[in-house]
């Protein structure tokens, strides 16, 4: 970037970016203890309160919004574990988002960025047919040899090498998403039309219904973890829940809003918006926190709207969303679980949280509640299970020493439990832990599971009750 | 920007990864926590051993460059901006604990340690240590001791003066002193160790201490206390110490504190209360229990409405630690928080608070009060907006007022945020001349370039508001 694109972006910084909550940070630095990148770092520049200092020093001037500034800001995992240790108040996933959203306006990415972000972006996350063929072919790659051929030829070695390791985490898909599998699996299902036509697929609970629960299913989720889709589906309806599943929602846009593209994060959320407030829904169910989470905010995201009734929609939406674990840990009827032999040893488990699930949904003790009702479990607490693993969206990716670091001192807290099983409430960090367990060299001993699979391994499922 | 060839000597004491000059590492440690203070040092020096303080102060002596050292930041005296730009030390890199010595009850490490983690160290032994800012989950415990840290424990434990025992510090030409020791008893020479102590990096860099640690109290148990009205509170502190009673915690919070602490920590706070005061006490559980009776009945003949114990210490530890987050809290009020730590003798504390409320009336201006009332500490914090220049001459206008009042009830005008650069202009009202003459003759000594923090404790003293002593005497 030239001079004069750093005054521009200046010039849009101060546009974009919230005065009041960059003064509301009054530098007391409680925030540091949470911030991941600063326990790594111990720098000022790399903490909450340093990152909003150097925001801030654009603004009035102080700075240009150079270079190592922006690869500051990059290096931000957009955790948000500063927010619940703020005793302030400090909006920072705002400032952090509203930071990148100037930068992504203004500054010329080198091309194969470019390409990257145009095709994962705009092309692909958007697109949920575009998902699944990358699925198939994602399948096609998985089974028929050309996985083992690309690694036994050293084909993958032309890749960096944090990239190689990721493709040996990713999990066997089968290129079909929740409701084909759902499908073949018979399990019972009606065809409706939503208020405005729409297609509207409708799932019975089991037994008294309590109430309708709209099901988020997922861009990723639902082409990498079809079957985590599946089961959460089944444990919906076990506890009452008659659940929804909108065909004309699309992805949640999170991954946009982190990148700065929040033109393309809106157009996502006004589709979801009208998609489930057409089913008719009392709640909507996420698995993935980190959906969730912006899912959560989309009433923030909105509140520019021109549309009157979009804005309120999006706050009704936003009131509406829950987290999985909400749903069963407290709203739905309690679950039955399979009986145990009481002669064979508990199984030892951790839970690692999911930074957005934890520190934006605030979402902590049901997820572990609902372990420890399972019989024949035992949680271990994870040190440290509040700190972000390293994925954060595409940060992995694109920040592989500082995401690997993270990573392996997560990998000895694991150790330390003597867990067999890490649990995850969303796909990022799923993955992420399945790539640490590759790294440590542990996977013999130890598995990475979605919430949602641990437990229906053991809770009793009616799944053909009310075919 | 330090010319070339100084670069590279730093360079070469450091190595290239722990020396920093460029503008993002500039802008990040030109602040500290204290509001509306902001400079720009030249260059940011991590060093890793003493020995490595000593080479850069030597640089840096040479060549009459400013340094600063610094923890975390976290200081509420404007005591790690670079006001006269230079270097600063950031001593974190210098965490360790080097030793915890359970036959003579000390702990020994450098300065970088973080002051929680160390406090949780030292209690997994059976041992404590009891000064507790309130923002030990971050600072450091050479900043502790730089700038005489307190706490909420300080009515029954004391502060950081009353710990330390020992001292390594790179003194302004370079040379490293070593004072004191694990000793009880010392009275060989000057009492370097004190001097130091709350010297604020204008006199050496703290590399390493030796504190006294005791044994840990088996049990704690915290209660409160809630007012209808402000006076009847503060008059129970004073009543409570009259009765010789001592405990560890004695906490006072005004209504609109207790709303916005509750407001982040969700405990269950007495929000409707008028004042509410935190009480904790620790020792045996007999002890404990009778003590904490006896308080019962000095707060409710005191004119307390109404008394809530902790039904176990994690509900107290969770009131102490709410307590913590008070400052911080406020500043959700208004963008602005300046805070302030005048402290009067213990019995004047009603009095004090009364006053505090006056002047904040008379200036317009909106002040919480908290604080460790049980030590006659009192935070008065005023809410503002620093982009409102009119308003904040206000603030400052009531802060000196509470200061004059302090003193004039014979306190002072800090209790434990030291001096810095935000109460210098005040220190004369404190000291006299005498006492600032004697404290630049020591200076001066010490640090005849005037390179060890240069702007801080010594400036130009602000005109008294109400007149007391006759001399008015501008530095």
């Amino acid at each position: 970037m030239q001079r004069t694109e750093h005054q521009a972006l200046t010039d849009r910084m101060r546009l974009t970016l919230d005065e009041e909550q960059l003064t509301n940070c009054m530098r007391c630095g409680f925030c540091q203890t949470a911030c991941p990148t600063f326990l790594e770092t111990g720098l000022e520049a790399a903490s909450p309160r340093g990152r909003i200092a150097l925001m801030k020093a654009v603004v009035d001037g102080i700075m240009e919004p150079d270079e190592s500034f922006q690869a500051q800001m990059d290096l931000c995992l957009g955790c948000r574990a500063c927010e619940p240790a703020c005793p302030s108040d400090v909006k920072y996933g705002q400032l952090i988002e509203q930071t990148r959203e100037a930068i992504a306006q203004e500054k010329k990415y080198s091309m194969p960025v470019k390409l990257a972000r145009k095709t994962f972006l705009e092309g692909l996350f958007p697109h949920q047919g575009r998902m699944k063929f990358m699925g198939k072919a994602l399948k096609f790659y998985q089974k028929s040899g050309l996985q083992k051929l690309a690694r036994s030829t050293g084909a993958m070695k032309m890749f960096p090498e944090h990239l190689q390791q990721l493709e040996k985490a990713l999990p066997e898909v089968s290129g079909d998403g929740l409701m084909d599998l759902w499908r073949k699996a018979g399990f019972p299902v009606r065809a409706e039309k939503s208020s405005s036509g729409a297609k509207l697929l409708i799932i019975p609970a089991v037994g008294e219904t309590i109430a309708r629960v709209g099901m988020f299913r997922g861009c990723i989720m639902d082409v990498m973890f079809a079957e985590t889709n599946v089961n959460t589906v089944r444990l919906l309806r076990q506890a009452g829940f008659e659940v929804a599943v909108p065909d004309a929602q699309v992805c949640c846009g999170a991954l946009h809003a982190h990148s700065g593209e929040m033109e393309d994060a809106k157009n996502l959320a006004s589709k979801n918006i009208s998609a489930f407030q057409e089913a008719g829904v009392d709640y909507i169910a996420s698995n993935a926190g980190g959906c969730g989470a912006l899912l959560k905010e989309y009433d923030h995201l909105m509140k520019e709207d021109q549309n009157p009734s979009i804005r309120n929609a999006a706050v009704t939406f936003a009131g509406q969303v829950k987290d999985i674990s909400e749903l069963l840990q407290g709203i739905g009827r309690p679950l039955l679980h399979k009986e145990q032999d009481p002669k064979t040893a508990a199984v030892k488990v951790t839970y690692q949280d999911s930074c957005h699930l934890r520190n934006v949904m605030r979402v902590q003790g049901q997820p572990r509640e609902l372990m420890q009702g399972i019989p024949g479990v035992q949680l271990c607490e994870l040190q440290g299970s509040e700190v972000c693993c390293g994925s954060a969206g595409i940060y992995n990716m694109t920040q592989p020493e500082m995401s690997t670091d993270l990573l392996d001192h997560k990998m000895e807290n694991v150790e330390q439990t003597g867990a067999e099983t890490i649990v995850t409430s969303n796909p990022g960090c799923l993955l992420q832990m399945k790539w640490g367990i590759e790294r440590a060299g542990t996977g013999e001993h130890v598995r990475a599971v979605h919430l949602v699979d641990l437990l229906s391994e053991s809770v009793i499922l009616d799944d053909k009750m009310g075919l | 920007m330090l010319e070339q060839h100084i670069r590279e000597q730093m360079n070469a004491v450091v190595g290239d990864k722990w020396f920093k000059d460029d503008q993002e590492s500039l802008v990040s440690y030109s602040y500290d926590a204290t509001p509306l203070y902001q400079s720009m040092p030249d260059a940011v020096i991590f060093p890793g051993s003493t020995q490595e303080v000593s080479d850069i102060v030597k640089i840096c002596a040479a060549h009459s460059i400013p340094i600063v050292g610094r923890g975390a930041g976290s200081n509420l005296c404007g005591g790690t901006v670079p006001l006269k730009g230079g270097v600063v030390l950031v001593m974190t890199r210098m965490n360790k604990l080097l030793e915890i010595d359970s036959e003579n009850l000390t702990a020994t490490f450098q300065a970088g340690l973080n002051t929680k983690q160390f406090h949780m160290t030292v209690e997994r032994t059976g041992l404590f240590y009891p000064p507790d800012p309130s923002s030990m989950i971050i600072c450091t415990m050479g900043g502790n001791i730089a700038l005489g840290a307190g706490g909420l424990r300080g009515l029954k434990y004391g502060t950081t003066k009353d710990y330390v025992l020992g001292l390594e510090a790179v003194m302004p030409d370079g040379s490293i002193l070593r004072t004191g020791g694990k000793l009880v008893k010392d009275v060989a020479g000057y009492d370097l160790t004190r001097l130091l102590v709350g010297s604020g990096g204008t006199l050496a860099i703290i590399t390493e201490a030796t504190v006294k640690l005791i044994p840990k109290p088996v049990y704690r148990r915290a209660m409160v206390a809630m007012y209808d009205d402000l006076e009847a509170a503060a008059k129970t502190v004073s009543n409570i110490i009259a009765n010789h009673m001592f405990p560890c915690t004695l906490e006072f919070m005004d209504q609109p504190t207790l709303q916005v602490v509750e407001d982040f920590a969700k405990i269950g706070l007495p929000v409707e209360a008028k004042a509410m005061l935190a009480i904790e006490q620790d020792g045996t559980v007999e002890d404990v229990e009778r003590d904490l009776k006896k308080i019962e009945e000095i707060c409710m003949a005191s004119g307390a409405v109404q008394m809530r114990v902790a039904s176990s210490p994690e509900e107290g530890a969770k009131v102490m630690e709410a307590r913590r987050s008070a400052l911080a809290a406020l500043s959700r009020l208004r963008p602005t928080t300046i805070l302030e730590d005048a402290t009067v003798p213990r019995s004047k504390i009603a009095e004090m608070v009364g006053e505090v409320q006056r002047i904040a009336a008379k200036h317009q201006v909106q002040i919480c009060t908290f604080g460790h009332a049980g030590d006659g500490n009192l935070h008065p914090t005023a809410m503002t907006d620093a982009r409102n220049p009119e308003e904040i001459h206000r603030v400052e206008q009531a802060f000196a007022e509470i200061f004059e009042a302090a003193i004039a009830m014979g306190g002072t005008i800090t209790g434990e945020h030291g001096v810095g650069n935000v109460k210098a202009p005040y220190l004369e009202w404190k000291v006299g001349a005498a006492g600032m003459d004697m404290m630049k003759r020591i200076k001066e000594a010490i640090d005849p370039q005037g390179i060890m923090n240069p702007g801080k404790m010594f400036a130009e003293t602000r005109k008294r508001i109400v007149v007391q002593e006759p001399k008015l005497t501008g530095v």
